[in-house]
């Protein structure tokens, strides 16, 4: 390959990598959240509400993640005109939310009862609890889980394509086939590498950091 | 008036009962001893009188606030919670397992409830928390965190965090219970401290000696009911009670 046309390449690799990114970013900024939110549902004792979140579970991790994207977008495209970066933003949050869930989960039924206890003899509202005592702890303990979650929604993202994203993976595809090089593919393959070094690295950072106490 | 009242307390865990018709009341300045066989209720009980258990019927109250009491049909009804969170803030309770925050400092384990829950400014407890550290024999150590202590000095911090709280009575569940043995010395040691200064307490111990030497009375239970109270001397050295004394018979043998 001419060296202009890989720079070129390069360049167009760098755009769908931006797309990558924020299709990353946005899944966690929504999925995080809701992940807190689903799990305190999947931990309530009324069954009307522990019964639904139950059988979201089952769904969003019961079924490949292909196939919810394509659901959603032709489903939500049925009703009104939804762009394609937004389907998936919301099958991505939708899904990732419910391992988040059950991560969390473990996260917090980890921590002694006697932490809760001693929260709330010292007069801690429920809510105080839970933000100054378990939460912080609650994080130290998911962390490395997080991690794999986390390093496997860079991977995944790849599979947006199926609903026509011109992310990293597709691009690199695409190129691929018309100028008959397997290069691009080697290259996309590099750069989600490196964004997941990061991760890795940042995950690590973290560790480090909560690695103060016991 | 007394600073908690306990009356007719009923308790099950399913079709167990494990408390029957407990009654007692504890005064200013008064260290009530509650011994007795594991599984005989103590535990239980102050759990129930610190609001993580609930009883079934009778009446708790502290001072003029009342936790709990029956209603017609003879079953607790509890008191609005923000009664509750007021009666709360009367007592404090050190757990047998300590239950210090592992994440914050040993200053911070002592000042985050006077902060958040009383308003305290931070400037205060912090002084009252430095201060406290030093009766406990722990100055110098605030910046620690607690899995860096002995579990007798955790102990003793639990002890301090429970005391800035500037409780009006202050539960001991076991407090030596999950220590090794050469260690139980230091946290007995401080109570003692307590009860010279007429702190109010009520403490279930395995302790026998120290249960006679520091307490103003004592309360043996066994199955879930009050078996004898009184003197500590009499109950322990002189039970009337054929189950306090089998109980005993073990403690006078060592």
């Amino acid at each position: 390959m001419p060296i202009d046309n890989f720079m070129k390449m390069l360049l167009q690799m760098l755009e769908a990598s931006a797309v990558t990114l924020e299709l990353f970013a946005l899944t966690l900024l929504f999925s995080l959240p809701l992940g807190l939110l689903v799990a305190f549902g999947r931990m309530s004792k009324r069954w009307y509400i522990q019964w639904p979140v139950r059988f979201y579970l089952l769904i969003m991790r019961g079924t490949p993640l292909i196939l919810q994207l394509v659901f959603f977008y032709f489903g939500l495209n049925a009703l009104f005109p939804i762009n394609r970066f937004v389907a998936a933003v919301v099958a991505f949050a939708l899904n990732y939310a419910a391992y988040f869930a059950e991560i969390y989960r473990g996260g917090i039924e980890a921590i002694p009862d006697g932490q809760r206890e001693a929260a709330q003899v010292l007069g801690f509202t429920r809510a105080q609890t839970f933000g100054h005592i378990l939460l912080p702890q609650v994080i130290k303990n998911i962390l490395p889980a997080m991690g794999n979650e986390f390093m496997v929604l860079v991977k995944d993202t790849a599979l947006a394509q199926a609903i026509g994203v011109m992310e990293l993976f597709r691009l690199a595809f695409n190129i691929t086939s018309r100028e008959f090089t397997i290069l691009p593919i080697f290259v996309a393959g590099l750069f989600y590498l490196i964004m997941n070094a990061l991760v890795s690295k940042g995950f690590s950072i973290a560790e480090k950091k909560m690695g103060y106490y016991r | 008036m007394p600073i908690l009242e306990a009356a007719a307390l009923e308790k099950s865990f399913g079709g167990n009962q494990v408390l029957r018709d407990i009654s007692f009341e504890v005064n200013q300045g008064e260290v009530l001893s509650v011994i007795g066989p594991s599984g005989s209720g103590k535990s239980t009980l102050l759990r129930c009188v610190t609001l993580l258990e609930t009883i079934d019927g009778g009446r708790i109250a502290y001072g003029d606030l009342t936790m709990a009491e029956n209603n017609e049909a003879g079953r607790a009804v509890y008191s609005a919670s923000p009664v509750l969170q007021q009666i709360r803030r009367r007592f404090g309770l050190v757990f047998q397992n300590f239950n210090l925050f592992p994440h914050f400092t040993v200053l911070r384990n002592l000042t985050e409830a006077p902060v958040r829950v009383l308003g305290t400014p931070r400037g205060e407890a912090e002084e009252r928390a430095l201060a406290l550290l030093d009766k406990v024999g722990l100055s110098g150590r605030e910046t620690a965190y607690p899995c860096e202590l002995s579990g007798g000095q955790q102990q003793r911090v639990a002890i301090a965090r429970a005391l800035n709280m500037q409780p009006d009575i202050l539960f001991f569940d076991e407090p030596t219970s999950a220590l090794d043995p050469e260690l139980t010395g230091e946290i007995l040691k401080v109570i003692r401290g307590l009860a010279d200064e007429h702190m109010t307490m009520v403490i279930v111990t395995h302790e026998m000696s120290f249960a006679r030497d520091v307490s103003d009375r004592v309360l043996f239970m066994d199955g879930g009911v009050i078996v004898e109270q009184g003197d500590p001397r009499q109950v322990i050295e002189h039970p009337l009670n054929e189950r306090t004394r089998a109980f005993l018979s073990r403690f006078h043998q060592e």
